[in-house]
């Protein structure tokens, strides 16, 4: 959980989003001051009217005078009630737009790494409750805030001018309160914080569930994910109550306190009175207006708890603003003279946020057009390497650059705009992010020409033939995240993604680990072509995909340990030899081999009858 | 219906019968929410009445210390002077008591039909089928379990005790009036009438509007939860302008319905102020010349005049209560309408037990296709006997995942029948079809949460030294202890935090802990290097052999590999095509009849080094 700050640093840093609007909001202020003037007058018109002008005899037009004015004042405060909506409505939802669309262009923004620790929930609950309550604050909460604290103001004042001991009674109450708000304060904000925070969680928890139903339905755990649900839920609950319950005992504060004062200030008032010292209707008119003010002492609670959590909504909301994008395009961005597709990765190192050194010292030249495996155990940082190029992640050294770098044809890749370096690599990754949208959509993403041409290459390289036969073709909708497709047809169509993007340099994490072998071989040949001039980096576990690569890197403990082709490794690594050889002999004779096999097998088979 | 379930969800334009069929829906629900906390309702109304009666005696209490007391003060009795003062203060005591009551009592009330909804839609959602996941995609549960409960949530926590209390004071005050003249009070209940006429305006006006409000509101959230749950490919395709433009439209949009809809209750509410100050205009005209000609007393006409704005002040709220009442309900349509979709995989009616299951599979002339679509699995014959290891080889796309996912019962058969030891999958018990056969999915997907709660999933309950040897069975134990925090380490949304391969060791060990009759493996090691392949082979041939973590006979597993080695190893080879089976026998008599395996494998072991 953040840091407490104060009610109005927070809310302060809502004024340049209210800036525009704050004459329409001072106006709407102005309209619900006046809506409860008129209000508060009607009676009192109405009772000079009714004891001045009619009396038994009088005059026909007198009455129909009287009816008018009130008619006329009723109209003015209903439309007064309308004018303050008109104002305020409008630009407030404008607000509320403009923050929401601003909160999720900075999501899109923030770095990967950024999003690995947020749950979606988490950030869905501050694009949509917290956003639409600090709408209803400034449009209802705020304005009301203030035309009470100015109603209990002028009541109290006007108290003073019947009976300033009776109104000092009163007041006395308030410091109490003032104290105990402090207190109330403070304490609600943490649990509407929690609340808040809980709600985001378990809108994370609804998201997972979904993603997740697949696992959830393999293993039949429904039952252990709705008590998990259950748990959050219940704990929600419980912080929704502990909410009301200091919400209903600061009312309690703050009805009972005035209301004590006001009872003593009837004992006292009629004491006052029997002694002559207060005329009876100075203490009537006193009470008749205590009675007014009140209502607005009473309804302040509500009030206060809405200002705090829309004070806490706008701390989430800039919780998530204030995180400053690390990866951003420089101020001047460089271009290479010519876009050859040289990827140099220099003394470049690199951890996760949370882990230690995962990378250093990578130093690997990969030549324009040259097509580079990269292998390494489960878990070496493959894929982290990878996601350097497109700069998902950054090298580490900062700002300093002092963790060495990625380079395209001899540009630091972080001096690069992001969009243009976005546009010059592109990459399928090991695990295929699909969008529920067509086929064609998602194959054409990056594709600098969204033709039937380019779709049709892309496909046709990746083998992805099966999207001509969906049911819609190439405009069938693949489900969410694709899942209606099978696992070898869904890594195709993000292998396509990637070739339809025509970029200089591509990069590969495992893209051919869905495939039997014969697709394989397919994409193989036809890929081979593409890949002739386009750099590419490639993640492999098999020979069968090394098989595509001119070189091969060994990454080991964190290094490349050593660049060489395929052959050679082979011959000279031992370490390679144990991550890419299934075969702990190089095979001779490939049908001895199967003889050998086949006998074991059938040995095998033998021990088990 | 067109309406049933979710499936004319988007529709905001409905027809009459339709509309009034979903509203019935919509009631129904809410009917049945308020059900079981029936008792609390109505001793939550009886708090709000009884602190009404306890407000109202506060001025009584006033009039009774000036005017009674006072004069008894002056001829020298003090005591109606404390009795004034004792009371008032025992009147403040209970109405402060009983509204701090009330309060907690609602949001008691509130949380336990959120609660109650929530769960429900948990459930339901984790009872529907794949086939229903598939289309309606998470945003729109998420959208459900989020900002449509949120709606209700506001109805439940203004609403309820706003409007008992307004209705009361409204009967309270008419009964006062009708005392002082009939006359009068049939005028201020004719008011009644275009009142009336405002709220079906309104309702049928607003009732479109929330809808629409609904539908966009879950537009926009389906899309920013597939933005951030893609957002590598988002980045890497530099989807974020369209994206960002896209989600500008949607916000625009919501702004706009949210705009209409309060635009809407901006006319109905200063519409019902406006009838009620007219009625007040009428009543002054009406009873004015009444005044002039004599009939009636001056005081009479100013408390009936003034009665009668006072019958109106509730009125304000009541619309708003009436506003969040249509908003509630135009969520409820949806909700009702998720809770109303059928599950098409369903539990039986009358489930068989099976106990201990051994793991036999038969597949009589099944057929099978995804929803409407074209048929996936043509009339399989099939027969898997207890204890066998059969590999499923063939194309991708072929229907290997399909088969896999019948025998889990992910979906059930259009035709023809599937047993386990010969009991029909759907006369099966839930939980111990998923206690006897258990899948782990192309797809590994890990909670957030540790790896130890991710590898429990396989057996809650489990202990740590259970989860760890499940871990060391499969090889993943290694790079789980050199964690941050071993086993306790969060692996973040989605498994982000560890890499792909080491996401399937988990899911794996997952299985491994299960230790299911049937375990079904789909493409579990695609992602593993090949010394991890290895591991987990050996620990797979342990469990499958009976050696795992509980002493058994050999287990059935049904493995889906594209690389061969696990093949290998396997019982007998099932190689399907277009959903059929086209050979079928041991490894080793498929590779010597030289059909599609022997080129498979060929093409496999020729790829092997
Ligand atoms: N977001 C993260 N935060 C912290 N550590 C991470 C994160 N993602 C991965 N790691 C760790 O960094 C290491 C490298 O992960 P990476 O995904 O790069 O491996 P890989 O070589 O691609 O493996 P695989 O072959 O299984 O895909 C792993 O040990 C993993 O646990
Ligand atoms: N949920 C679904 N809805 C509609 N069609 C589907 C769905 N899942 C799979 N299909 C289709 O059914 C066919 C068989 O898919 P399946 O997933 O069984 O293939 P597979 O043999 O497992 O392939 P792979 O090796 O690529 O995983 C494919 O053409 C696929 O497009
Ligand atoms: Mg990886
Ligand atoms: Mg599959």
């Amino acid at each position: 959980m953040s840091k407490q700050t104060s009610f109005f640093t927070s809310i302060k840093r809502l004024y340049p989003h209210v800036r525009p609007i704050l004459p329409r909001l001072v106006l709407g202020l102005l309209s619900a001051l006046l809506a409860s003037v008129v209000a508060l007058s009607i009676p009192q018109v109405l009772r000079v009217l009714v004891n001045d002008f009619l009396k038994p005899g009088g005059a026909g037009s007198a009455v129909w005078i009287s009816a008018v004015v009130i008619l006329v004042l009723g109209i003015a405060e209903a439309g007064l009630v309308a004018l303050r909506r008109q104002f305020v409505i409008n630009p407030a939802t404008t607000v509320e737009t403009r923050m929401r669309v601003s909160l999720y262009g900075h999501l899109q923004d923030l770095t990967v790494a950024f999003h690995d620790r947020w749950g979606s929930g988490q950030l869905l609950s501050r694009a949509m409750s917290d956003l639409n309550f600090l709408r209803r604050w400034m449009a209802f909460g705020a304005i009301m805030l203030v035309v009470t604290t100015l109603t209990v103001a002028i009541g109290v004042g006007v108290m003073f001018t019947m009976s300033w001991q009776l109104a000092l009674i009163f007041l006395a109450a308030a410091l109490p309160i003032m104290v105990y708000s402090f207190r109330f304060r403070r304490r609600f904000s943490l649990v509407t914080r929690l609340s808040q925070d809980q709600a985001g969680d378990l809108a994370t928890t609804v998201e997972e569930s979904v993603h997740g139903i697949r696992v959830l339905k393999a293993f039949g755990r429904s039952r252990e994910a709705l008590e998990n649900f259950n748990g959050q839920a219940e704990e929600l609950r419980q912080t929704e109550i502990a909410k009301a319950k200091q919400q209903a005992e600061f009312s309690l504060v703050v009805t009972l306190l005035p209301e004590l004062a006001l009872g003593v200030g009837l004992v006292a008032g009629i004491l006052l009175a029997s002694t002559g010292e207060l005329s009876i209707g100075s203490l009537v008119a006193f009470f008749a207006t205590a009675a007014v003010v009140a209502a607005p002492v009473e309804f302040s609670g509500m009030l206060l708890a809405m200002a705090l959590t829309a004070k806490s909504a706008l701390d989430r909301h800039f919780e998530v603003m204030d995180t400053a994008n690390t990866i951003t395009s420089p101020s001047a961005p460089q271009h290479p003279r010519e876009l050859r597709g040289g990827l140099r990765f220099e003394q470049a190192s690199f951890a996760f946020d949370d882990g230690g050194p995962l990378l250093h010292d990578i130093t690997l030249d990969i030549r324009p057009g040259e097509t580079m495996a990269l292998v390494g155990v489960t878990g070496s940082g493959k894929s982290a390497l990878l996601q350097l190029v497109p700069r998902l992640y950054d090298v580490s050294g900062g700002a300093e650059r002092t963790g060495g770098a990625v380079r395209i044809d001899g540009v630091d890749v972080r001096d690069f705009s992001v969009e243009e370096l976005r546009t010059v690599v592109a990459v399928a990754f090991e695990d295929t992010t699909l969008f529920s949208s067509s086929v064609r959509e998602n194959v054409l993403l990056g594709a600098p020409e969204p033709t039937e041409a380019a779709l049709d290459e892309a496909l046709d390289v990746a083998q992805a033939h099966f999207a001509y036969s969906l049911p819609d073709g190439v405009d069938t909708l693949i489900g969410e995240e694709g899942l209606s497709l099978s696992g070898g047809q869904r890594q195709r169509i993000a292998l396509a993604r990637a070739i339809a993007a025509k970029p200089r340099v591509l990069v590969l994490d495992d893209p051919l680990s869905a495939l039997d072998v014969n697709t394989e071989e397919l994409v193989e040949a036809r890929l081979r072509e593409v890949l002739k001039d386009t750099t590419t980096l490639i993640v492999a576990h098999r020979p069968s995909t090394v098989a595509l690569a001119d070189r091969v890197a060994l990454l080991e403990d964190g290094r490349i340990s050593d660049v060489g082709t395929h052959t050679e490794l082979l011959a000279r690594n031992q370490h390679y030899r144990f991550v890419i050889a299934s075969l702990d002999e190089c095979p001779k004779d490939l049908d001895s081999e199967l003889e050998r096999e086949l006998d074991e097998m059938e040995e095998a088979g033998e021990a088990r009858r | 219906m067109s309406t049933f379930g979710t499936s004319n969800e988007d529709n905001a334009h409905l027809s009459r019968s339709d509309s009034k069929a979903v509203r019935r829906r919509s009631l129904a629900l809410l009917g049945s929410l308020i059900r079981p906390v029936r008792v609390r309702f109505w001793l939550t109304l009886a708090m709000v009445v009884l602190s009404q009666a306890t407000r109202v005696a506060g001025p009584a209490i006033i009039a009774f210390g000036i005017d009674h007391a006072l004069p008894a003060l002056q001829a020298g009795s003090n005591g109606p002077l404390v009795l004034a003062g004792a009371l008032y203060l025992a009147a403040a005591v209970a109405t402060a008591a009983l509204t701090a009551l009330y309060v907690t009592s609602t949001a008691r009330l509130s949380q336990a039909m959120l609660l109650d909804l929530r769960l429900r839609v948990f459930r339901h959602t984790q009872r529907l089928s794949l086939e229903f996941h598939e289309k309606y995609t998470s945003g729109r549960i998420i959208a459900r379990q989020t900002s449509d409960l949120e709606a209700l949530r506001e109805l439940l926590d203004s609403g309820v005790s706003s409007l008992a209390s307004g209705l009361l004071f409204m009967v309270f005050t008419a009964i006062t009036v009708f005392a002082l003249d009939w006359r009068s009070g049939l005028i201020m209940l004719a008011a009644g009438i275009p009142m009336f006429f405002l709220a079906r305006w309104y309702q049928k006006h607003s009732q479109i509007a929330f809808r629409e409000s609904r539908v966009v509101s879950a537009r926009l959230i389906v899309h920013f939860v597939e933005t951030m749950t893609g957002i590598r490919a988002v980045k890497a395709f530099r989807k974020e302008k369209e994206n960002a433009q896209r989600y500008g439209e949607l916000s625009e949009d919501y702004r706009r319905v949210t705009v209409r809809s309060i635009n809407l209750n901006g006319i109905f509410q200063p519409g019902l102020v406006l009838i009620g100050n007219v009625c007040v205009a009428v009543v002054l005209l009406f009873g004015g010349f009444r005044v002039l000609g004599g009939d009636l007393a001056v005081g009479v006409l100013l408390a009936l005049i003034l009665s009668t704005k006072r019958f109106f002040q509730p009125v304000d709220q009541m619309a708003m209560f009436y506003n969040s009442f249509q908003s509630a309900q135009a969520a409820l349509e949806k909700v009702s309408g998720l809770l109303e979709e059928v599950p098409t995989v369903r539990p039986p009616k009358n489930p068989v037990p099976l106990p201990h299951a051994r793991g036999e599979i038969a597949f009589r002339d099944v057929e099978f296709g995804y929803g409407a679509g074209t048929v996936v699995v043509p009339r399989l014959n099939l027969h898997i006997p207890a204890g066998q290891t059969v590999a499923l080889v063939g194309q991708t796309g072929a229907g290997k995942s399909t088969l896999a996912k019948l025998i889990a019962r992910f979906y059930d058969v259009t035709s023809g029948s599937l047993t386990l030891d010969g009991v029909e999958l759907r006369d099966l018990d839930g939980a111990e079809l998923r206690r006897a056969v258990v899948m782990v999915t192309q797809e590994a997907f890990l909670f957030s949460g540790s790896v130890a709660d991710n590898i429990a999933l396989g057996r809650p309950g489990a202990s740590r030294g259970e989860i760890e040897a499940a871990a060391r069975a499969v090889g993943a134990h290694e790079f789980i202890a050199a964690l941050p925090e071993g086993y306790d380490t969060d692996v973040n949304k989605r498994g982000g935090r560890v890499s792909a391969g080491q996401r399937q060791l988990i899911s794996f060990a997952r299985a491994f802990l299960a230790a299911p009759a049937v375990l079904i493996l789909d493409e579990a090691t695609s992602s593993l290097d090949i010394p991890s392949e290895r591991l987990v082979q050996a620990g797979l041939s342990s469990l499958l052999a009976g050696t795992g973590t509980e002493a058994r006979s050999a287990r059935t597993a049904i493995i889906i590999a594209h690389r061969l080695s696990t093949v290998e190893s396997a019982d007998r080879v099932l190689v399907i095509h277009d959903g059929k089976v086209v050979e079928d026998g041991t490894p080793a008599e498929l590779i010597s009849s030289g059909g599609r395996f022997a080129a498979l494998h060929g093409a496999w072991r020729e790829s092997l080094v």
